[in-house]
């Protein structure tokens, strides 16, 4: 008796240890890559990173070209994906949920959520540029906005369905066309849900790489034409980092610090956000 | 009276303007799917053509001679993403089980955001890292070790043979652990905790052990969205690009079985190749890659939201 008993607890004893070891080990890659960005990053950065173009080999410079990019480029997908996701996300909460449409729409939006992001710059590859010809910035927008719209459409629906039916009803009883009580009550109550799930999704953007290799490419100069080629951070840090030269890696480790810290504040503030609007 | 019928009007104006607005946009979500398979199979039309069926398992990839076949790159990217999983599904086991059972309540949330921080690092700053930081490191020292272990180990042995590089296939996958580590666990945490107090109260009060009450009672009741986890983070793996790019060495022959070795997965091909394909049937053969690596993830991905979906449906009806 007093065997199994004994086994019973080295077992538990083992298995408690070993989750900890993971939580340890889970931490341990965390403050290894954050140590290493700012131990690299911070070293690399200066006044010059901010006011001086992507260098040629071999030369000084900083990365104001692809920062105005990527600002730029994720602005305007934010400002085009938001829209759509919200519009969409109404009619899968409100209207729709129920039907054909609406579950199947819901379900493939899921799909979106987690497809490669590679295959969503491919996608625009060949609807858009290899139609016009060129590549472009547009396209950039364009194949990011494609990655803005299932993070919005998903937060959307959960945020409207946690609304209270009791409120929608009370507004009901006062004669309210349905589209009013929409856009008057319950997309007022649930705001800080979905802006919190459009800052997630700008922090989603904002470092990704793959859907910018085959539509806004990058551009060593500065150019604010949205119909050529502009530089984005993620894709000036692959193609520096890729490069044998020190300086440009230099360059790319610095770029590597600004995005790190961008999206992780965004993540911070997300959530801060969303816990201190849900507390009231 | 006038007033009140036109404002009745009107308003039955705006719902109806609303509701198809917003319809629409529900309607362009669901298209895009269908077109991206669309223009995908279109785009590979040439090379299905040209190599058919074979396209899957030949290993020939060569541009000059256009001669293309897929089954290097769907060998990266499936082996990449299975060490991925072996390593990933323990440890996120280990934390859920951590963040649900273990932890002090005041340390939870904390530890949690900590966790999913790791997800929001971008997978270019992975990359980057892997390549400069932790690649030489792997190379000089981790892959030694296992060399001098794991690699006498009769059969398995011949997986951790070669050279140590610090890149390649085995380094790709551990990079990509680190970086599902955060989906898979969060699934799981997620999960166990919509197991009933009262099933758990119960084990506990015949005496079960912590990690009994864990392995026999909470697992059983959320397998099939644990299984829906894994597969969420096996489809984020299959698809990860930039991470994968810097450090799995872009090598299109593969004649070794040594998970040393270098080797290319279809993400990485594509994003190394696609912009500098000069002849049609090259950039149709990469168009084929993609297709195929959105087929693989669609499958794993509905798999996964359909496993999620009968726990949820199995939670629905038990309350």
């Amino acid at each position: 008796m007093m065997d199994i008993r004994q086994q019973r607890k080295l077992v538990n004893f083992f298995a408690l240890s070993m989750s900890m070891m993971a939580v340890v080990f889970g931490l341990f890659w965390l403050f290894w890559i954050l140590f290493s960005v700012f131990e690299l990053g911070v070293s690399a950065l200066g006044v010059d990173l901010f006011t001086k173009m992507t260098p040629p080999p071999g030369s000084e410079g900083g990365l104001l070209n692809a920062i105005i990019g990527s600002l730029i480029q994720v602005g305007l997908a934010t400002l085009v994906g938001t829209p759509f996701g919200v519009l969409a996300g109404i009619y899968l909460a409100e209207y729709g949920g129920h039907t054909w449409l609406g579950r199947s729409t819901l379900f493939i939006n899921d799909i979106l959520l987690s497809a490669p992001s590679i295959v969503i710059g491919l996608f625009v590859y060949s609807v858009y540029v290899a139609k016009v010809g060129h590549f472009s910035a547009l396209a950039g927008v364009f194949a990011l906005a494609l990655l803005v719209i299932p993070v919005v459409i998903r937060t959307t629906e959960n945020m409207l369905v946690l609304v209270p039916n009791s409120l929608r009803e009370a507004v009901f009883a006062l004669g309210t066309p349905k589209w009013k009580v929409i856009t008057k009550v319950t997309l007022r109550a649930s705001v800080a849900g979905i802006v919190t799930g459009i800052l997630l999704a700008v922090a989603r953007i904002a470092g990704e790489t793959a859907p910018l290799l085959f539509t806004a490419l990058s551009n060593q100069f500065w150019t604010l034409d949205l119909n050529k080629p502009m530089a984005t951070l993620p894709v000036t840090i692959f193609k520096f980092a890729m490069s044998p030269f020190a300086d440009w890696q230099r360059i790319a480790w610095a770029g590597v610090f600004l995005i790190t810290i961008g999206v992780l504040i965004l993540n911070i503030l997300a959530r801060v956000f969303f816990r201190q609007k849900h507390k009231n | 009276m006038a007033d009140n019928i036109k404002s009745k009007r009107s308003s039955s104006l705006g719902e109806l303007i609303f509701f198809n607005v917003t319809r629409l946009f529900a309607i362009l979500t669901f298209l895009i799917l269908i077109s991206i398979i669309v223009s995908l199979v279109n785009g590979a039309m040439p090379s299905i053509h040209k190599f058919g069926l074979s396209f899957l398992w030949r290993s020939e990839w060569n541009p000059p001679m256009d001669e293309f076949g897929a089954l290097v790159h769907i060998y990266g990217t499936l082996v990449t993403s299975l060490i991925a999983l072996i390593i990933a599904v323990p440890v996120s086991f280990g934390i859920a089980l951590f963040l649900t059972e273990l932890s002090p309540v005041w340390l939870r949330r904390p530890l949690g955001v900590a966790i999913e921080l790791l997800a929001g690092i971008p997978s270019i700053v992975y990359g980057m890292w892997g390549l400069l930081v932790f690649a030489p490191i792997f190379g000089n020292y981790i892959q030694p070790f296992l060399t001098n272990t794991v690699g006498h180990i009769p059969f398995i042995g011949r997986l951790f043979q070669g050279v140590s590089i610090g890149i390649g296939l085995l380094s790709a996958g551990v990079i990509l652990s680190i970086m599902i580590i955060p989906f898979i666990a969060s699934v799981m945490r997620d999960v166990f905790e919509v197991t009933p107090g009262i099933l758990k109260e119960s084990a506990y009060a015949v005496g079960a052990t912590t990690w009994e009450v864990v392995w026999n009672v909470v697992l059983p009741f959320t397998k099939v969205g644990v299984i829906g986890g894994i597969m969420l983070g096996l489809g984020r793996a299959l698809g990860e690009t930039m991470a994968v790019t810097f450090v799995i060495g872009n090598s299109d022959q593969l004649d070794t079985s040594s998970l040393y070795a270098a080797g290319n997965s279809i993400a990485s091909a594509l994003a190394n190749e696609f912009t500098e394909a000069v002849s049609p049937i090259h950039s149709a053969s990469l168009i084929e890659l993609g297709l195929i690596l959105f087929l693989i993830t669609f499958v794993v991905l509905v798999f996964s939201k359909l496993l999620l979906m009968r726990l949820n449906k199995q939670q629905g009806q038990r309350t």
